[in-house]
């Protein structure tokens, strides 16, 4: 029996222009709405092939949220593209325009995170995940890999309500070589243990897995869960890992203390609190290579593994 | 639909009707907004009554034109307008602002039914528009129309004129921007707060058709500049009304005081008799 070859690196976005196409093929009543980034986010793909249906509202993110909504109050599915800082500037209009009328926006921008990498501290967003959180009514998912993010727009298209959905700019790791396991609102475990749990969503998903095995190494056995959808969060999986493991570490490409470390923690402080320690984002970032600023955040796996050992110490 | 209003003095009746619900509704509260509603009372009750293709007895009819009420926190108007149309009692009008209420302090789609979007947070309501026309126009319906009302403070907001560009640039023929210029914004007249003028030239750049100077309180020159907007082709069409803020009392006219304020015992006594049937 020969082993197939692993697949080739790929980004998260670039799921996004391909899967809305064969969607919309199959039946979803998709439109699409871009300001002007469409190439980057692989949105323009859709226009290629649905004209009709791609709407282009320039560099101008709040008006395009608030047609998006106009959109879908005539009864249309809609996906919305852009970066994530500039999903930022549109909050407002997410807020009011899309969250309080609970309609079907959903929001996918990519570029998000340090791994944005050498367009610096202005284009890489390490808040997005708190704003979008912050919004009722709406879903939030980050994929670990392009694979996920295919069934995370899928999701997205087939589930009513708005969605947020963060996908990132560099080619990473295929996780999923067998295929998705992505359910909404259900962590992936994707190693058990009994020692210590790893909660990480997005490019951290990858550099948690790898900490496992490091820590292995050490006589550390650490469970891995995917948390590729931060609202609504799945809280029996982390009292599960609470009551099994006796220690968590959240890992994210985010800030901690609004990212989904706050998330975890604000779950698990009023059911099981257990020892916690946290790995993501403190300050601004700024240019570099992908890899290079998440190495700058110690968002590594050696920073992981460094968490989990403290998190076991602290049992 | 039962309601009168074929002759001059039957549509003038329910704009009187309209703006005693008005000042009802926001003494009746002790808050709300009472000048922008008096404003835009007659505007509303020309396009719904004459213009607007709906059905109260069918408000989610898909292929209604949708009224956009940009300007939010002008409800008053907007609920009584509702009511006297036949969506629902006009007893209901009492609980606005309450707890419990249907009838929110700012707009809320859906809420009553007749409501199409939801607002209050200013600028947001033509980019909404935008995009409901153009899923008018994606799905053929030839026939649906969207209004939207907007203040002229409210052109003060950035993405007034972010939808106004965009709205040129799709040609949405369709698209209709009515302009409750009443020259007074939450803190004071608007070429104190912040100027927009001038609209018209401003609409003009951007690519829309315009018709500017128009009377917002004669029902004939109203209904004209409806009629006009609809046989414009090509282009949004944008009408700016001078309107007086407060119109209808004595005492709240072009008075910056009653932007959000309730009137007192007493000034709920004069205004109701000044709006009182001749």
């Amino acid at each position: 029996m020969t082993t197939a070859p692993a697949p080739a690196p790929a980004a998260t976005r670039e799921a996004v222009g391909p899967t809305l196409i064969r969607l919309h093929q199959a039946g979803n009543d998709l439109v699409v709405v871009d300001a002007d980034l469409g190439k980057s986010t692989s949105a323009r793909k859709f226009r290629d092939e649905f004209p009709e249906r791609f709407f282009t509202f320039g560099v101008a993110e709040q008006n395009m949220i608030s047609a998006a909504a106009g959109f879908a109050a005539m009864g249309h599915t809609v996906f919305a593209t852009t970066f994530a800082v500039f999903a930022e500037h549109a909050f407002d209009q997410l807020r009011m325009s899309v969250a309080q009328p609970n309609l079907d926006v959903k929001l996918v921008a990519s570029h998000g995170g340090v791994s944005t990498g050498e367009d610096g501290a202005s284009a890489q967003s390490i808040e997005d995940i708190a704003a979008m959180s912050s919004l009722p009514n709406f879903h939030v998912c980050v994929p670990a890999d392009v694979v996920e993010s295919e069934a995370i727009i899928e999701a997205a298209a087939t589930t009513p309500g708005p969605f947020y959905v963060r996908t990132a700019r560099p080619k990473t790791p295929v996780i999923y070589t067998d295929g998705a396991r992505f359910e909404l609102g259900k962590a992936h475990m994707l190693r058990d243990g009994g020692d210590v749990t790893i909660v990480a969503c997005g490019l951290l998903v990858e550099r948690a897995v790898t900490a496992a095995e490091h820590l292995a190494a050490e006589g550390i056995e650490a469970r891995v869960l995917n948390m590729a959808t931060i609202r609504p969060l799945d809280v029996a999986a982390l009292e599960a890992a609470a009551a099994d493991t006796g220690a968590i570490v959240v890992a994210e490409e985010h800030l901690n203390h609004t990212g989904l470390a706050a998330m975890c923690a604000h779950a698990l402080a009023t059911r099981n609190p257990v020892p916690m320690e946290f790995v993501g984002v403190d300050r601004y970032g700024e240019s570099a290579t992908w890899s290079e600023a998440l190495e700058m955040m110690g968002l590594t796996p050696e920073g992981v593994a460094q968490a989990a050992r403290q998190a076991v110490a602290r049992k | 639909m039962t309601l009168a209003t074929e002759t001059p003095a039957e549509l003038a009746g329910l704009t009187r009707r309209v703006r005693r619900h008005v000042v009802q509704m926001v003494y009746g509260a002790k808050s709300g907004h009472i000048g922008g509603s008096l404003s835009a009372t007659d505007l509303m009750s020309v396009l719904y009554t004459k213009f607007l293709r709906h059905d109260p007895e069918n408000p989610f009819w898909h292929e209604r034109d949708r009224f956009i009420m940009s300007k939010g926190h002008c409800t008053p108007v907007h609920y009584a307008l509702l009511a006297e149309l036949g969506y629902f009692s006009t007893d209901e009008l009492a609980t606005f602002r309450r707890k419990g209420t249907r009838l929110q302090g700012h707009s809320i789609l859906g809420k009553p039914p007749g409501v199409d979007n939801t607002a209050g947070a200013l600028g947001m309501g033509l980019s909404f528009g935008l995009g409901l026309r153009l899923a008018q126009r994606l799905q053929g319906l030839e026939d649906s129309r969207v209004w939207v009302l907007m203040g002229d403070g409210e052109q003060n907001e950035g993405q007034v004129w972010e939808a106004a560009m965009a709205a040129a640039h799709h040609r949405a023929e369709g698209l209709f921007a009515v302009i409750d210029r009443n020259g007074i914004q939450n803190d004071d007249f608007t070429k104190t707060t912040m100027s927009s003028e001038p609209l018209d030239e401003k609409y003009r750049a951007f690519g829309w058709t315009v018709l500017s100077d128009l009377d917002g309180h004669d029902l004939k020159t109203i209904e004209q500049a409806y009629s006009w907007a609809l046989d414009q082709r090509g282009a949004p069409v944008c009408l700016i009304f001078d309107t007086v803020k407060g119109k209808g009392v004595s005492f709240m006219e072009h008075n910056p005081s009653f932007h959000g304020a309730p009137p007192s015992d007493d000034e709920f006594k004069t205004a109701m008799a000044e709006l009182a049937d001749a």
